[in-house]
């Protein structure tokens, strides 16, 4: 008896499986996957940039009816940070007919390089992905402006050379890079190991499994060594481990930097006082000072629109910030190409060629409300990562304060390094270099 | 009424031990293979096959292999992830190293490659047993995923660490890489599950498959009947790792497309493991249901509210989708604690009597 109630369930089951088809979004409007990740341990990362998203996309629709009226449909699709859940998540929403797709997981923007090339979708990794891919000869439809993992390590070492006097006084000095052993946190290794040869500093690489809860033995390690300074390439819940355990063996925090994905609030406030003075890598400031915030508390928050609630004190993290960058630059690409196209809904070639051509200049950004946010940034077929600039940000116990200038990444040791990686991944995936010239 | 076996006599030893000496049986499996190769490539969407049957059928086997091992021969193993990323990385390097090499012929040798480090890694099973022999193939999947990490030589010195399928062809169609369509990758990983699983039914009907069960049983008995435990034992974990090995290819050559080690890790021993305890130990038809329910239910778990119009926020879906899967697993093992594949046994012997039981 309780096998055919069983059977009626399990048939019944397979019968509603059936009908899985998505709804495709009504024509007229422009539609963008978000690919997040608000459960699991990478949720503290994850949650901050969705929730950017979600307001820059909301604000756009609300204030101005969308990018020149025309509406951008949005939908969420939780991958937990995997890069087989990312790939199902892409294979649902491709049928809707995205032109963008953010895949926030240098892991998911591996295997998401190969298939939008041939489904036509943009893939705007924004400072992170896969390196090589900056070369836009090799790689037309990938895009990770203003800056790639290489740029930064080469700005970190900058950073470093500045503080100790010189690069000159780099020789004989410790540097012990922890990463994430994922691709994600490798993508630094050869710039670090290149610099390292160039300037004669000794280089730890540590690597820590996913998620990285564990970490006592990587700083035992540090302990033993004793480097002078600590880069870490962390996310989720491995930044806030790091940043407690450097603060409980008494490393001198001023001394610790992290990536630009290692230095958000939910990374340093676990750590209490131990994490203040700890520094990290940033190629936007952070805070809620500006006018964009404004427009988004007067916009959504105040009619209770807004992706965090009530909460109003986590608008304007530093990854907060991040994403509404991010998102920035994907409106501002689309808009690029609306210039050229007409304002309807464009296809994933057109947005492409706005991506190759947009040109952000310091009186857009000062229009957009995000003046002093971030550096301004022009993106050319050759060269999509961008003429961006890292900052160094530092955590006070309370917020973040930046504490440099503008560093210029080292282009000069980065760009012929990532155009030889180029050649190799694009040859992998079987692709030719086409010729910019052409390129109109 | 319509499954009756009244009436087929049995004249020789052949049919008598036939797979599936009733009519009804052969018909339903012959037109269910021949429905499975023609309908999903002509009617499902490239959702359906590249996100719910190519993961599927990938872990068929996968489960199949772990099912040799541990449902017939009753050595439990957590080492499936290392054992499938063996498999992959090996047809990784073999196809970049022989570009001319075809790719079926790869599948094969990485298959074999994964055997011989199954048997490497069986031989503590002759020593010890049960749950001390999972904490031993747990060091291997640990082992395997840090040399894959560590030796840089495994993925041609790409820095970023990842295995990238290169586009391959069979008679003339490209099966793997972006440029394959999901049809194509269907149909190959289809044939690898319709071939080994044959190969996995023949194989436990035969002295093979009753010195495993008789190992499972009781080892010493088997011992003093003359089974020798040792190559027994060894041919379990090299035929189970080669199922394994084929898995782990295909998920980065048909399934995945590009992939680092993490796509290996620890939690893909467990759900292989789950799906041959769901799906029901010592069974080829138990791996393949395990194996679906398995992949398919979580999909199909997060896709209902949308088909049902609710709007829930996607970290919520997460959660539930989470707990009701537990949940079910739960369900499936108090009431059917010999997994989907007894269940679908007690149905056919139901069907016999249908509609008039005694």
């Amino acid at each position: 008896m309780k096998s055919r109630v069983l059977l009626t369930v399990l048939m019944a089951a397979a019968l509603a499986i059936g009908p899985l088809i998505s709804m495709a979004h009504a024509a007229g409007e422009i539609y963008m996957p978000i690919l997040t990740y608000r459960t699991g341990p990478y949720a503290p990362s994850g949650i901050p940039i969705a929730n950017g998203a979600n307001d820059y996309l909301n604000l756009i629709n609300d204030r101005d009816g969308g990018i020149n009226g025309v509406k951008i449909v949005f939908e969420e699709c939780e991958t937990q940070y995997d890069t087989k859940q990312g790939v199902e998540c892409y294979e649902r929403l491709k049928s809707k007919g995205p032109v963008i797709v953010n895949p926030y997981s240098t892991g998911i923007t591996y295997q998401l390089i190969p298939k939008a090339a041939v489904d036509k979708v943009v893939i705007h990794s924004m400072g992170y992905g896969m390196t090589a891919s900056a070369d836009g000869r090799w790689f037309p439809w990938v895009f990770n402006f203003p800056m790639t993992y290489w740029s930064q390590a080469s700005a970190f070492i900058k950073y470093v050379g500045a503080q100790e006097g010189g690069l000159d006084k780099l020789k004989g000095k410790k540097i012990a890079h922890i990463y994430h052993n994922s691709p994600y946190g490798r993508e630094a290794n050869p710039v670090l190991e290149e610099l390292a040869k160039k300037y004669g500093y000794e280089l730890t690489l540590l690597a820590v499994d996913s998620p990285g809860q564990e970490q006592k033995a990587t700083w035992l390690q540090i302990r033993r060594l004793s480097p002078n300074w600590i880069y870490i390439s962390g996310w989720g819940v491995m930044n806030q481990v790091a940043v407690k355990e450097a603060a409980s063996i008494g490393f001198p925090m001023d001394h610790v930097v992290g990536n630009w994905w290692t230095g958000t609030e939910a990374d340093v406030i676990p750590a209490g006082d131990g994490a203040k003075g700890y520094k990290s890598m940033a190629f936007n400031a952070p805070g809620p000072g500006f006018k964009i915030h404004q427009e988004i508390f007067k916009n959504l928050y105040d009619k209770g629109k807004g992706a965090y609630g009530n909460d109003r004190a986590k608008v304007g993290e530093a990854l907060y910030n991040r994403m509404l960058i991010n998102t920035m630059l994907n409106v501002e690409g689309i808009r690029t190409a609306m210039a050229k196209y007409g304002n309807k809904p464009l296809t994933g070639e057109q947005v492409r060629w706005g991506f190759e051509n947009l040109n952000l200049t310091e009186k857009r950004l000062e229009d957009l409300g995000m003046k002093g946010m971030m550096r301004p940034l022009r993106v050319t077929c050759e060269n999509h990562e961008g003429n961006g600039m890292a900052l160094v940000q530092q955590w006070d116990g309370k917020k973040w304060n930046i504490v440099s200038d503008w560093i210029e990444p080292m282009r000069d040791v980065v760009r012929p390094k990532l155009e030889a990686a180029a050649v190799d991944e694009g040859k992998k995936l079987g692709y030719t270099m086409r010729d910019c010239s052409k390129e109109r | 009424m319509i499954y009756r076996e009244a009436g087929q006599f049995k004249s020789t030893y052949a049919s008598d031990q036939a797979i599936f000496p009733i009519i009804q049986d052969r018909v339903v499996v012959a037109l269910a293979v021949a429905a499975a190769f023609l309908a999903p490539p002509l009617l499902a969407s490239e959702y359906w096959l590249q996100a719910i049957l190519i993961p599927f059928l990938v872990y068929a086997l996968a489960a199949l292999g772990l099912n040799l091992l541990t449902g017939y021969a009753g050595q439990l193993s957590l080492g499936t992830g290392g054992f499938m990323a063996v498999g992959a990385y090996s047809a990784f390097k073999l196809s970049t190293a022989f570009p001319w090499l075809n790719i079926i012929v790869v599948f094969l040798l990485s298959g074999l490659i994964a055997a011989l480090v199954g048997i490497v890694f069986g031989i503590p099973s002759l020593r010890i047993k049960g749950f001390y022999l999972a904490v031993a193939t747990l060091a291997s999947q640990f082992f395997l995923i840090w040399l894959f990490n560590k030796v840089p030589w495994f993925v041609n010195y790409a820095s970023s660490g990842t295995i990238t399928a290169p586009g391959r062809t069979v008679l003339g169609v490209m099966v793997t890489g972006p440029n394959a369509t999901a049809a194509a990758r269907y149909v190959v990983a289809l044939s690898f599950v319709v071939v080994f699983a044959l190969l996995a039914k023949n194989l436990v009907r035969g002295r093979v498959g009753r010195s495993w069960m008789a190992i499972r049983d009781r080892d010493i008995a088997a011992e003093i009947i003359g089974i020798r435990p040792l190559p027994t034992k060894l041919l379990a974990f090299a035929i189970s790792s080669f199922y394994c090995g084929i898995a782990g290819a295909e998920l980065v050559f048909l399934f995945l497309g590009s992939a680092e080690t993490a796509a290996f890790d620890i939690t893909q021993s467990f759900l292989v493991l789950f799906m041959v305890i769901v799906g029901g130990l010592g069974s080829v038809l138990g791996s393949i249901l395990g194996a679906a329910f398995i992949i398919v239910v979580p999909i199909f778990l997060t896709n209902v509210p949308h088909m049902l119009g609710i709007a829930l926020s996607v970290a919520l879906l997460k959660q539930i989708e989470l707990m009701v899967f537990g949940g079910l697993i739960l369900f499936f093992l108090i009431v059917e604690p010999h997994g989907l594949a007894r269940l679908w046994q007690i149905a056919k012997e139901k069907l016999r009597l249908w509609p008039f039981p005694h």
